[in-house]
């Protein structure tokens, strides 16, 4: 008798104890901040597709297009994601109404990639205070690695710092007596990657960089710059541009018939929006560092990864232009986003996005290079930090030297 | 005595406005107050905001309508004006730690005497190429807030963070909404100085220059000094504002006060009536909302649809939001006599 007293004793404390561990679980199964249900999440998103900046609206454009591809494939963990999309014409303060009607009167779960350095700075302490993802900001400004100070904001892209600061540890190695060029856009862009070189160079940055020109994206050309930094007598040039003044400058170095060593910022690295519009011949040679695979680069038609984006393109986003990078951007970062969603489970809460977000382990888009890979912690908020060199060669360009990290704290 | 007949009755630039017109009556007002003051209780905080804004805008409208529809002046500058009030109020509250209040007066200040000083060689121009030489410091102006030599000050191209006041005295209301009431105090108090400067001996000169500058001249009336009066009045304002704005944005950045803004401060002005101030506040509702429905009808083309719909008031109430408020009046009085 006591020893069946005792075994109901324990059988019911058994069943009771599974009942609280499976209730427990249930209950941390399922947890939704706003913006997340049972069959939905809901993400915002801040794109200039108007004004001076709306060339790359595609971005959101693409991501859209992704996004509406999962959600016909089944959705991620049963739900579907609803994206809402909104215009800022990269205007900062249009940009603060909007991120406050995405969590205020939408209220979306996240606010992922929403573009531009300024309208990014915007929000970024509104973000913060009302404990919000802005999640992989389309920018490559450095601040955006700063976990301590703004936990809830995260950048994607390798930052424009690490990108010069790998030509310049490039340049103090194999030509050190170099001297240095320096054409660049006047803004926040153009600065950061001029900010990065100079770190990079350290001490020797004065003696090194013996003419600086800066230009004004509202300028029609950037000849006269190439022939003032010509007669400086540099001989090694580092090419700060967006994709319409770069294939100018390529062009006009050529024709001044100036050799120097020509360092081409990544933006600016498409094969089919820049070099081809700027001539193979005039190309040969020319140095960048690249992360992504170049859609309109042939190197990769047959690679097992990019031909998933061109079926993407294909069937899904036809209107897509290939030979624009900023569609392979919008594919990987979105793909970034999916990885993180998967990942949160049904633990849909903005504290856990966030958590997800940093504690990606080695996760590969298949539009990255090959090697490079997306990995974030606690303390490190910079998801891409690899990049690797390449030399344009024939009409493509040749990979060369180790995938080389730079990581830059904000 | 023809030949000043024929100055006389040459048609006028901008379309007349008589000083009882350019205001609302008692009752009216009371009643706008009274929706403006109740309407932040029952929204939520980014209504609120966007109110803010829809004030903040307004008083922008306003200063250019004080400068066009009472001077008549052309100004494509306005947005010049506003950056250097955002710029002044962001930087006196971040690098010399001052009350975000006593920055608005300083930000006017410094932006009349802006206005006053870029009156002088304005002076020498009128119609288009004064609008030309307005248009010209617009687009230098982002530029020049990108120098390095002020990078120290403004931030460069990075911009600089302002912190968003609290209510004061532990009031308990939300940022959002203190910030809201503080700006309607400080619009309400602006607008009756606008309207008091409009009645007076001042008002009447700008008025009298507008219609005619030779009869002005002749009545004794120093048309240097009124023009770039308004100037530094239109400025002083858009300063004000610009303040508020960088307040309410807690954030200043050259990208913020492009061209762009200069030329949707104008359109504001035109669709809510020129010369008619309370209209400011219909042409700032305008320039905020509009492009919002515009790019929920079409997200690709949310530019040409905000040109049809721009196009639609234009042609079918070219005097803006005076005319509708002027046929309602009509229909008011009838209804009461009918």
């Amino acid at each position: 008798m006591p020893v069946t007293a005792t075994r109901i004793v324990v059988a019911s404390a058994a069943a009771l104890a599974l009942l609280a561990a499976s209730g427990s679980g249930a209950l941390a199964q399922k947890k939704y901040d706003a913006g997340a249900t049972d069959t939905e999440i809901k993400i915002g998103n801040i794109m200039p597709y108007s004004g001076p900046a709306s060339a790359y609206g595609v971005i959101g454009k693409t991501e859209a297009a992704y996004f509406k591809k999962i959600n016909d494939t089944g959705g991620i963990n049963g739900r579907k994601i609803n994206f809402i999309t909104y215009d800022d014409g990269y205007s900062p303060p249009k940009t603060v109404e909007q991120a406050r009607k995405l969590v205020e009167s939408d209220e979306v779960l996240l606010v992922f990639n929403p573009l531009g350095t300024p309208p990014n700075s915007a929000i970024h302490k509104y973000m913060n205070s009302k404990k919000v993802p802005q999640l992989f900001v389309a920018t490559g400004a450095t601040k955006w690695n700063d976990p301590r100070d703004f936990p809830w904001t995260m950048g994607w892209q390798p930052s424009y710092q690490s990108e010069t600061q790998i030509y310049a540890k490039y340049l103090l190695k194999e030509k050190p007596n170099a001297k240095i060029g320096v054409l660049y856009q006047n803004d926040d862009y153009g600065k950061d990657y001029l900010k990065g070189l100079k770190d990079g160079l350290g001490a020797r940055a004065a003696s090194m960089i013996i003419a600086e020109e800066s230009f004004e994206t509202s300028e029609p050309t950037i000849d006269n710059h190439i022939v003032k930094l010509k007669a400086s007598g540099a001989d090694v040039f580092i090419d700060i541009a967006t994709p319409k003044f770069a294939a100018q400058a390529i062009k006009k170095v050529a024709e001044i018939d100036w050799k120097p060593l020509h360092f081409l910022n990544n933006v600016s690295a498409s094969v089919g929006s820049v070099i081809k519009p700027a001539g193979y011949d005039n190309s040969q040679g020319i140095v960048s560092a690249a992360y992504l695979k170049d859609a309109s680069d042939p190197q990769w038609d047959n690679d097992l990864g990019m031909k998933k984006f061109y079926e993407f393109l294909a069937k899904d986003y036809p209107e897509g232009n290939k030979l624009d990078g900023n569609v392979v951007v919008g594919y990987g970062v979105a793909q970034t986003l999916v990885e993180v969603l998967t990942k949160c489970g049904d633990d849909l809460t903005r504290a856990n996005v966030m958590k997800q977000a940093a504690s990606l382990k080695d996760f590969r888009s298949e539009v990255l290079l090959p090697g490079i890979k997306i990995n974030t912690s606690p303390t490190d908020f910079a998801p891409i930090s690899q990049l690797q060199l390449m030399k344009f060669k024939g009409e493509k360009w040749e990979l060369f030297g180790d995938i080389i990290s730079a990581d830059v704290g904000g | 005595m023809s030949a000043i007949q024929e100055v006389v009755t040459e048609a006028p630039a901008v379309e007349a406005v008589p000083k009882r017109a350019m205001t609302l009556g008692y009752g009216t007002s009371l009643a706008m107050l009274l929706v403006l003051i109740l309407v932040p209780l029952f929204v939520k905080n980014f209504v609120i905001f966007q109110l803010t804004m829809l004030l903040i805008y307004a008083l922008a409208v306003l200063a250019l309508n004080i400068l066009t529809g009472g001077s008549g002046q052309f100004s494509l500058g306005q947005s010049a004006f506003y950056a250097v009030g955002a710029y002044t109020s962001a930087i006196l509250m971040e690098h010399a730690d001052i009350n975000y209040a006593l920055t608005l007066p300083v930000a006017g200040l410094v932006c009349f005497i802006f206005g006053f000083l870029f009156g002088q060689p304005a002076l020498r121009l009128s119609g288009v190429y004064l609008a030309l030489a307005t248009f010209a410091l617009a687009t230098a102006m982002p530029q020049l807030l990108k120098l390095g030599v002020f990078e120290k000050w403004t931030g460069g191209v990075q911009g600089l963070v302002v912190t968003k006041p609290d209510a004061p005295f532990g009031l308990p209301m939300s940022q959002d909404m203190w910030l809201y009431y503080f700006t309607l105090a400080v619009s309400i108090a602006i607008y009756i100085f606008s309207v008091n400067l409009l009645k007076s001996r001042s008002g009447r000169a700008f008025m009298a220059i507008r219609d005619n500058e030779i009869a002005a001249s002749a009545m004794g009336i120093d048309v240097a000094l009124y023009k770039t009066l308004a100037f530094g009045v239109s400025a002083g304002i858009t300063g004000v504002a610009g303040g508020l704005g960088a307040i309410a944005v807690q954030f200043v950045a050259p990208d913020g006060y492009t061209i762009t803004l200069a030329i949707s401060l104008f359109l504001g002005m035109v669709v809510g009536g020129v010369g008619w101030l309370p209209g400011s506040i219909v042409g700032s509702a305008f320039i905020i909302f509009v492009p919002n429905i515009a790019e929920g009808i079409s997200k690709g083309l949310s530019g040409a649809v905000f040109g049809v719909l721009l196009f639609l008031v234009i042609f079918l109430v070219p005097h803006g939001a005076r005319q509708v408020a002027v046929v309602a009046q009509h229909w008011l009085g009838k209804l009461k006599n009918g």
